[in-house]
């Protein structure tokens, strides 16, 4: 099977997150990057769908800068086979990244059977790429994937819905399979295989290769600022119970007037 | 002149402080009050590389550097500082084999730890010869195409679990340093006794006991580097171990930093976060500046190591600058934790025990300081 793997690259969740002077784009200059925490159960489902089918490969596919190929390099030291860079700046949108590795797909020469994302990136948390990627390749998907069991035509998947329920559904491959927390538990990048990923095929291509222009864009970033920062909460001293049920009725009347959620 | 680490080496560092943070650190506490060698994460860090960084590639080791095992012995510690010393011990007991050894014994000794997860053990320590340990006493006496071994070692890490004891004996103690002979035994050669555990102050979930060898007889071809070789062999294992002891003081110190950094942001006294306090910023500036110094001595000892050139002082600098400065650092983050620093329940109570070790194994902090002025003087 040709199996596809779509990862991003995101800031380390203990990042301090600051605006560019221009806020045009946050500061990326002292970040330290980390792939996609969804994208690793990605990698993960890879490795074992190609572990279960003889002769498969693990492709893994990138947009983003390339100061750092953080991201690509963990996943060939988990043991994907081999990766593609597309050159851009990190500020490009859903739809552009999505066009770029369609694109990039083409461009290895490989008709994919699956291809895998985790169901968000967890910095902008846009939620998109997935599904436009899939509807740019005609292809079904599912997103917010906890199960998956598969042939090599087809696969059964399971995707958690609101209030902890789970849809199951049959997906005739070649499908896209967007990654939850829970489907598998992503292995280690063991120290031989850091080793290994050094000798691995990376093709870096640029955008102009895989024809994504600014004309392309669907979003523009504008101004980027810290959200506020939040008022501290009320405490209500609730220990003298002769006093508690006026207090009950001051926070339900709170709720109303101040806060407004009820 | 180059600070930077490679992207292989810093990729090095990412596994193993995810490890240590996932792994390790989530369970140090649990295993530091069990006592008890953790081997399922032991066995997960000898699949994930992270063990025996010594073993060259032609004997199946990753072919690490000096400054990469530096990086993940750092790490580990950081996680834990007691599992690290399970880890390291492995290291302490291989070297010898890896500097003094012949090709056939590495084979033979060597690649079975690339194979599966074993354990080592390294005895010098004697119960009446620590810091003089060229004053050793357990004896060796060749025996036809064998050696016998009669002698009692004390404080021997990972011993109770051991695959493979390293000892230094002597031929002759008449004939002192050059007496000196190391000879690897396997488990279960008869005549192996192994102590009951040892109840420490830290480290607590490594295996530390006293082994007595009573009549131990393994072939001469067992011995490394020949008989009266073992102290030079001894010495050269040092100046590789002690910059990784050091390493292992980086990390227990940062460790301890890192959460004293975040607790002082977060606990309030007279109205404001105590980081506000020139007292607090000033121990954490302190330990700040010791831990980079720290750090820079260990890359520089192991430097000079793979770079061929002698680094026994630097190792000295490294080991008793980054033990001393690792206890000063853990003892002022359970000062800056207040009450609660003294308390179990919170992670620097054990990182100060931890810390005292690293002052005491592998050349006391006064040793080092001996080393160091024998150098000076010796060359001046
Ligand atoms: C938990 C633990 C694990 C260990 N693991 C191992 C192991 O795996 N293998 C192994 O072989 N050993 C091991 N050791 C032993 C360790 O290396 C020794 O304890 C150490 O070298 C000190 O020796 P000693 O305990 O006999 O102290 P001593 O040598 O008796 O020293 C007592 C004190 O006197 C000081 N002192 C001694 N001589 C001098 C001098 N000339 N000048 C100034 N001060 C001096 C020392 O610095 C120390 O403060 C371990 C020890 C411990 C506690």
């Amino acid at each position: 099977m040709n199996i596809f793997v779509c990862v991003k690259q995101v800031p380390d969740t203990e990042t301090k997150i600051v605006p560019t002077a221009d806020a045009m784009f946050i500061e990326t200059s002292s970040i330290k990057w980390i792939m996609n925490p969804y994208d690793e159960f990605a990698v993960e489902q890879a490795l074992l769908i190609q572990a279960a089918h003889t002769g498969s490969t693990v492709t893994v596919l990138r947009v983003g800068s390339s100061k750092d190929t953080e991201a690509l390099r963990t996943a060939m030291a988990m043991g994907a086979d081999e990766a593609f860079l597309v050159e851009a700046q990190d500020n490009l949108d859903s739809y552009s990244i999505a066009k770029a590795l369609k694109a990039a797909i083409a461009k290895s020469g490989k008709n994919p059977d699956i291809i895998l994302t985790g169901k968000q990136a967890i910095d902008d948390d846009c939620l998109q790429v997935p599904q436009i990627l899939a509807t740019m390749l005609d292809i079904p998907s599912v997103s917010v994937v906890v199960g998956y069991e598969g042939s090599a035509s087809e696969a059964t998947v399971k995707r958690e819905v609101e209030g902890g329920a789970l849809e199951v559904y049959g997906v005739k491959l070649p499908a896209l399979i967007a990654c939850n927390k829970g489907i598998n538990t992503p292995r280690y990048a063991s120290l031989p295989g850091i080793m290994k990923a050094k000798k691995k095929p990376l093709t870096t291509l640029s955008l102009a290769d895989v024809g994504v222009s600014d004309a392309d864009r669907r979003v523009k970033y504008s101004n980027f600022q810290l959200p506020p920062e939040k008022p501290p909460g009320k405490k209500f001293d609730a220990t003298d119970s002769t006093k508690q049920a006026g207090l009950v009725k001051e926070v339900v009347g709170l709720l109303r007037t101040e806060a407004k959620v009820i | 002149m180059d600070f930077s680490f490679t992207p292989e080496q810093l990729e090095i560092r990412d596994l193993a402080m995810k490890f240590a943070r996932n792994e390790m650190m989530t369970k140090a506490a649990q295993f530091d009050v069990l006592a008890e060698m953790p081997l399922d994460i032991l066995q997960q860090a000898w699949s994930l590389g992270l063990v025996n960084t010594c073993i060259p590639t032609q004997f199946g080791g990753n072919g690490f550097s000096a400054i990469d095992s530096m990086i993940i012995t750092e790490a580990l510690a950081y996680g834990c500082m007691g599992m690290n010393t399970a880890i390291m011990a492995n290291d302490l007991a291989l070297l010898p084999i890896v500097i003094g050894g012949s090709d056939e014994q590495k084979k033979r000794f060597l690649t079975p730890f690339t194979e599966s997860y074993k354990i080592a053990a390294f005895c010098l320590t004697e119960p009446g010869n620590g810091s003089d340990a060229g004053g050793l006493k357990t004896s060796i006496k060749e025996d036809g195409d064998d050696v016998v071994i009669n002698g009692n070692k004390m404080w021997i890490t990972n011993a109770g679990y051991a695959d493979l004891f390293v000892l230094y004996g002597t031929i002759d103690p008449a004939l002192k340093h050059k007496g000196i002979t190391a000879v690897v035994i396997e488990k279960g050669t008869a005549g192996i006794e192994v102590g009951k555990k040892e109840d420490k102050m830290g480290h607590r979930c490594s295996d530390t006991r006293a082994v007595t060898f009573n009549n131990v007889r393994v072939p001469k071809n067992n011995i490394l580097g020949g008989l009266g070789k073992g102290w030079s062999i001894a010495m050269k294992t040092l100046d590789h171990s002690r910059p990784m002891v050091a390493a292992s003081a980086v990390g227990g110190a940062q460790c301890a930093y890192d959460h004293c950094v975040k607790y002082a942001k977060e606990r309030v006294q007279f109205n404001v976060p105590i980081f506000n306090h020139q007292a607090i910023q000033f121990m954490v500036a302190e330990m700040a500046m010791k831990i980079e110094a720290s750090r820079l001595l260990v890359h520089k000892a192991a430097w000079l190591l793979d770079n061929h050139q002698s680094n026994t002082q630097l190792a000295s600098y490294a080991k008793a600058f980054a033990a001393d400065s690792c206890m000063q650092i853990a003892t002022d983050a359970v000062q800056i934790y207040g009450g609660y620093g003294y308390s179990k329940e919170y992670p620097v109570e054990k990182i100060m025990r931890d810390a005292k070790l690293i002052q005491v194994y592998e050349g006391t902090s006064q040793i080092q300081r001996l080393v160091i002025a024998k150098e000076i003087f010796s060359r001046s």
